[in-house]
């Protein structure tokens, strides 16, 4: 065990599944791409507003089962799935599911930090555009409450009408994660938010992951473990797309039960 | 000096060579227009019609005549074009119909353009009964620019990068909305480009025009797209084929040569200079 590690898990709490309800669950969830299973079999539920991160080496399914969540992987040709991916009730393949309104509730932060070409200020009120919002007064009001909600507030508020591409790549990433709020979703996806950013950035959205925990459901995939166990409460790991272990972070990197796990999180392979 | 540098110097030469020749021909052509076109061009070669059987007088209608048919053409394979490679790029997938449909309008861009002419002729002039005009000459021309059209507009749209379609889906866009308000925005400059060089082959074009509504002469300028009309590639095949004192009219042909060479190059150029400028300001 690194010794780092275990200095960040020993003021987190234990945490208990069992006392928050599960806001996502997996049944015996598969994914397909054509023939080959990128993610088998996988039950597990992911508790409502903590942070689950979902960790594993390269290729293991952990961004294609974050994918399922809100079915960005319809996107993508001869891509099926199996069994169940319980949200609110109700399966999220079931075809009575409109998709547009599930990615309202599952808001996503991609890898890179993709704003629009547009101004700051298109770029936050781009979703309750889309629902209808047009008054004004209305979207200055949710672009200034979700911008401060991302702690981007003080540094943009005077160059709202700029282009958003024209912001530090900290600053884009924390603007799509101020975009993905505005339209108040009850999930945060994050895959790999803070890869294709410098330490400083990557410590930024880290605290912001810290202050968004308790409103949110956030589940973010990384591949750094350090990460994971800064920013979460309970981790999954994947491996070659099955689920190894889930429980609370404290646990899986400080008594991990599975060899894999410990394999893993020790840097002997991934 | 060994073997190898000795090859590399000959095939380096021979490469300047054949480019040269390229170049040279195309000197050639522009200094011969240049010189025996340019004695002709005046106001009254720009603003007034031929006289006196076309040995006097300007290129005026043709000039007109070309403007108008563009114009039509664009107006009517641009929404069409756009439209096709919309559905083809952000709505159809990929199975294997729609990979035939694309190679086959990749394919059709290299059909003979007096197989279009005899295309146009068929259907909207006797079958749509639409007769030789302005109208069956647009759409004719429109039919031959479609694939450019198209292809182009492909490209514009696959150059928007995937990100701004994946986070427009993620904040719940329908795929409508999120081709209007982000993919568009971004590809109409490069669509737009695509449609003007489109445009500046068909203004060149004599083929399609010549089955299907360009005249010899007029006495006036078309007033709806039913009437027929004088075109500069028309014009100047006349003038330099079929005219009864071609020697006369020789230096009046090399004017209309120059005249339409500088009508489709300055097409070009605002195609690259709006792409460049494009390509400056974006930044992604």
């Amino acid at each position: 065990m690194l010794k780092l590690e275990k200095d960040i898990l020993t003021d987190k709490p234990e945490v208990d599944p069992a006392e928050g309800r599960d806001h996502v669950l997996a049944q015996e969830f598969s994914v397909f791409y054509g023939d080959s299973e990128a993610v088998a079999r996988v039950s597990f539920g992911i508790p409502a507003r903590l942070v689950t991160a979902i960790i594993g080496p390269s290729g293991c399914g952990k961004s294609t089962f974050l994918r399922a969540i809100n079915r960005m992987n319809d996107l993508i040709p001869h891509c099926h799935v199996t069994g169940g991916l319980v949200f609110d009730g109700k399966n999220i393949y079931s075809k009575q599911i409109d998709v547009v309104a599930l990615r309202r509730r599952i808001g996503m932060v991609f890898q890179n930090p993709n704003p629009f070409p547009k101004s700051v200020f298109d770029n936050v009120a781009y979703g309750p555009r889309l629902a209808g919002i047009r008054r004004k007064s209305r979207l200055s009001e949710i672009v200034e409450q979700s911008l401060t909600r991302a702690a981007l507030w003080d540094e943009v508020k005077d160059r709202l009408g700029q282009n958003a591409l024209g912001l530090s790549g900290g600053q884009q990433q924390r603007l799509c994660i101020a975009r993905a709020l505005a339209v108040e979703p009850e999930i945060l996806l994050m895959d790999e938010p803070t890869s294709a950013l410098d330490p400083q950035s990557t410590a930024r959205i880290e605290d912001l992951i810290g202050e968004l925990r308790g409103d949110y459901t956030i589940i973010i995939v990384t591949h750094n473990m350090q990460q994971a166990a800064r920013v979460s409460d309970m981790t999954a790991f994947l491996y070659e797309g099955r689920l190894i272990e889930f429980g609370s972070t404290k646990k899986l990197f400080t008594k991990p039960e599975e060899k894999r796990t410990e394999d893993y999180i020790t840097g002997r392979f991934g | 000096m060994n073997s190898r540098q000795l090859r590399q110097s000959l095939w380096f030469s021979i490469f300047g060579l054949l480019t040269l020749a390229v170049v040279a021909a195309i000197v050639v052509i522009f200094y011969r227009i240049g010189r025996d076109g340019l004695g002709v061009l005046s106001w009254e070669f720009l603003t007034k019609p031929p006289r006196r059987n076309m040995t006097e007088g300007g290129i005026m209608p043709a000039i007109v005549g070309t403007f108008y048919v563009s114009v039509l053409t664009l107006v009517i394979s641009v929404p069409v074009g756009m439209a096709g490679a919309i559905y083809l790029h952000e709505y159809a997938g990929q199975s294997w119909l729609v990979r035939v449909i694309k190679l086959s309008i990749r394919n059709l861009s290299g059909v003979p353009s007096i197989v279009y002419g005899l295309f146009g002729l068929g259907l909207f002039a006797a079958t749509f009964k639409l007769g030789t005009s302005l109208l069956t000459s647009a759409l004719t021309l429109a039919l031959m620019s479609l694939p450019w059209v198209i292809t182009a507009s492909e490209e514009a749209l696959k150059a928007v990068p995937n990100g701004f379609r994946e986070a427009s889906f993620g904040l719940g866009a329908t795929r409508w909305q999120t081709i209007s308000r982000v993919v568009l925005p971004n590809a109409v400059p490069g669509m737009a480009t695509g449609a003007i060089l489109a445009l500046a082959r068909a203004a060149g074009e004599t083929a399609p025009i010549l089955l299907t509504g360009a005249a010899f002469f007029l006495p006036r300028l078309p007033r709806s797209p039913g009437d027929r009309f004088m075109a500069l590639p028309y014009h100047l095949y006349i003038l330099a084929t079929q005219h009864t004192q071609i020697e006369t009219v020789r230096p009046l042909a090399y004017g209309t040569a120059l005249v339409l060479i500088a009508m489709v190059m300055l097409l070009n150029l605002v195609a690259i200079i709006w792409r460049y400028r494009i390509r400056k300001n974006r930044l992604w």
